[in-house]
């Protein structure tokens, strides 16, 4: 069966670039792009919603099915 | 799914005006969350604050709100929760505003078990007014106004709590995102004054000062001391050195609440006319 991949969105113009998402994602899937916060590698999401649950300034929206 | 926040928030007010890695922001989808999960109406909610960093976080929540004097947080709440006892009053504010300059209102909302939920965050510093020290800034950290090392011992704001009267009190940290808003909701749920601290990070008036490189190794620490409950029953007192236990710190539902002694008071006087 083929994995469903999540679609994980980041509102650049909410993120205040503090790393928290990319230090704390158990499967390294983001990365900061300059100041921002971007996704690096999709495929590896398990879709944990960690970096959702600790965006502290409600940057990032983890849109599953 | 994604959790939609934007229902319980203001249009228009993000981005929110705490630093980069403030816990703060954490500390309200917590609360959003919670009042989701209770399915509070947000025309019989109220969120109250006094003045500081964590005391914002009422401006950005579409709900009834208030945002009073310094420390005064606890006064004004008492106000609304007396005038209508129906609404949900929940109480925000940081370590100074509740514990040093609202210290007295703290306590006493504590003594009288007013059905009140009060957040704390603890980020062990006015951030706000220049990183002055708090009642809660560890013994030897540094702070603008102590700059050689903070010479006094903190408060336990969680043992403060209890030894004034609180009947419900618990624990929690920034760092444990998806445990606050279940002790919120537990908070909100219970009758009587409910005192929920949430340990805190502030990278730019704290952390710059007290040697934390980053917001990461703030939030590491904060992992660090945290030991729950149910786990420091089994730890020795050796163990427990240097740690902070998280959790359902007290319950307490035999206490009367003073609304409802208040409305027998009311019952009397008329009686008696």
């Amino acid at each position: 069966m083929e994995k469903k991949l999540p679609k994980i969105e980041i509102i650049e113009k909410y993120c205040k670039g503090c790393h928290i998402c990319v230090e704390f994602c158990p499967k390294d899937v983001l990365e900061m792009k300059g100041f921002y916060a971007s996704v690096k590698n999709l495929e590896a999401c398990i879709k944990c919603m960690q970096c959702e649950l600790r965006c502290p300034d409600f940057a990032i929206k983890v849109i599953t099915e | 799914m994604a959790f939609d926040y934007d229902k319980y928030l203001r249009p228009g007010k993000l981005p929110h005006i705490w630093c980069p890695g403030c816990g703060h922001g954490i500390v309200m989808k917590g609360l959003i969350r919670a009042m989701d999960t209770l399915n509070l109406k947000k025309e019989e909610t109220a969120v109250v604050s006094g003045i500081g960093c964590a005391s914002r976080l009422p401006g950005y929540i579409d709900c009834c709100t208030l945002h009073t004097a310094h420390g005064r947080a606890a006064a004004f709440a008492t106000g609304v929760k007396m005038a209508k006892p129906e609404m949900n009053v929940i109480l925000v504010g940081g370590d100074g505003d509740g514990t040093a300059i609202g210290g007295n209102h703290f306590i006493h909302a504590c003594r009288r078990n007013i059905n009140m939920t009060y957040i704390i965050m603890n980020n062990y510093i006015y951030g706000m007014t220049g990183g002055q020290f708090s009642p809660c800034t560890p013994t030897g950290a540094k702070a603008s106004t102590t700059p050689y090392g903070n010479p006094d011992p903190g408060f336990d704001i969680a043992k403060l709590a209890i030894g004034a009267g609180a009947t419900f009190v618990a624990r929690g940290t920034a760092f444990h995102a998806n445990q606050i808003d279940k002790l919120i909701a537990e908070a909100i749920q219970h009758k009587g004054f409910s005192v929920v601290e949430i340990l805190d990070d502030c990278p730019t008036t704290y952390g710059r000062r007290n040697k934390y490189k980053s917001v990461i190794e703030m939030m590491n620490r904060l992992k660090e001391v945290a030991v729950p409950v149910k786990a420091a029953e089994k730890m020795t007192a050796e163990q427990l050195q240097g740690k902070v236990l998280t959790g359902v710190l007290y319950k307490d539902e035999t206490k009367p609440e003073y609304t409802a002694e208040y409305a027998k008071v009311i019952e009397r006087a008329t009686a008696a006319k």
